[in-house]
């Protein structure tokens, strides 16, 4: 466990360290994550290494998210005046995204295995 | 003991991390409990209700934003070497992920197009203020990768923050069930929408319907952390809505 931490930590941390060197708009954790992708495919051992410890903490994942959550207190006042608009916002581009993404998958998937040589 | 001697744990107990780190785990460890027991009812995400709860005690007990992060910043961290290790499940899905590159990243370009703008446009018919449109846009990508987009625009972080977890838990509760409905059927397929539409929390979903579900829905979230962070500052800016 405390080597896979050690791993993630590392590989977040030459994120980090690109996206400052560099200028990059993308964050640190999303660079690191392609660097630690290509490291496994290079190195298949470090995949299976990490398998178990990394499935671990992805199935806490949601547990992350609150501390973020929480700070709703600090914007009462804006949620309360404008509710209206946020709520539909939120709830119509949910129901569009998810619908708009699966189907253009859907599409581009079918065009593309229609033209593929069999 | 005296009540007295009571405050004065209370005080120093308040003051120090290790109360606010312990109250976040375990509400989310009894809030996870009560959403087992009652068969995953959507209305019962583990991540609401433990909001409603601490949120709740802060109020309570007249605790600041900033006393309590101070504890929970611990859980707070974790989302990075969290996002790295979605190489992971995506790395034990190559194989699936070669054979459908093309339209994932149709999927991925018209996802976050529409997750922004939509919620873009919505707002601003109903009379949203600037402020809201900006931390709204980028409600759709992760937590901290959302907050980093918002603040270079010039809007709030912290309210960017909620949003992304209102949409995260909105996307997980309706996601299955609308995919379902339009008779969307490849876990790939589903996972990708999901975690486009609603990052991490959408991905903790996702992995419960299949490991091959969870990797894609983790895959569409890092590739909307990129996609979006190129894309939304010029566009939004192109919109006149930031500087």
């Amino acid at each position: 466990m405390l080597r896979t931490l050690a791993v993630l930590l590392g590989f977040q941390l030459a994120g980090e360290f690109l996206t400052q060197l560099l200028g990059l708009p993308i964050p640190g954790p999303v660079i690191g994550m392609a660097l630690l992708f290509a490291s496994m495919s290079v190195l298949p051992a470090l995949a299976s290494a990490l398998r178990d410890t990394a499935t671990e903490l992805l199935q806490h994942l949601s547990l992350l998210f609150v501390p973020a959550g929480v700070g709703v207190m600090l914007h009462v006042h804006r949620v309360a005046d404008e509710w209206v608009a946020i709520v539909t916002a939120l709830v119509g581009s949910a129901v569009l995204t998810i619908v708009l993404t699966a189907f253009a998958i859907r599409m581009c998937a079918r065009w593309w295995t229609a033209r593929q040589p069999r | 003991m005296t009540p007295h001697r009571l405050t004065e744990i209370w005080v120093y107990l308040s003051a120090s991390p290790l109360l606010h780190l312990s109250l976040t785990v375990v509400a989310y460890l009894i809030a996870d409990w009560l959403y087992q027991r009652a068969g995953r009812h959507p209305l019962l995400h583990p991540v609401l209700i433990s909001i409603v709860v601490l949120v709740s005690a802060l109020t309570a007990t007249g605790t600041e934003y900033s006393t309590y992060f101070e504890g929970a910043q611990f859980v707070h961290f974790l989302l990075g070497p969290a996002t790295v290790a979605l190489a992971v499940p995506l790395y034990f899905n190559f194989s699936k992920l070669r054979q459908l590159w093309l339209p994932l990243t149709a999927g991925l370009l018209c996802g976050a197009l529409t997750a922004a703008l939509s919620a873009v446009a919505i707002a601003w018919l109903l009379h949203a203020s600037p402020q809201t449109l900006l931390a709204l846009a980028p409600k759709s990508v992760t937590a901290p990768v959302a907050m980093a987009i918002t603040e270079k625009l010039g809007g709030p972080p912290s309210l960017s923050a909620i949003l992304v977890v209102s949409t995260g838990i909105l996307g997980a509760v309706i996601g299955p069930a609308l995919l379902d409905l339009i008779r969307v059927k490849d876990p790939a397929t589903r996972g990708f929408a999901i975690g486009t539409a609603s990052h991490g929390i959408g991905t903790a979903r996702a992995f419960q319907e299949s490991e091959e579900a969870g990797a894609f829905s983790g895959l569409a979230m890092g590739l909307n952390a990129l996609a979006s962070s190129i894309l939304l500052p010029p566009l939004l800016r192109g919109l006149g809505l930031a500087a």
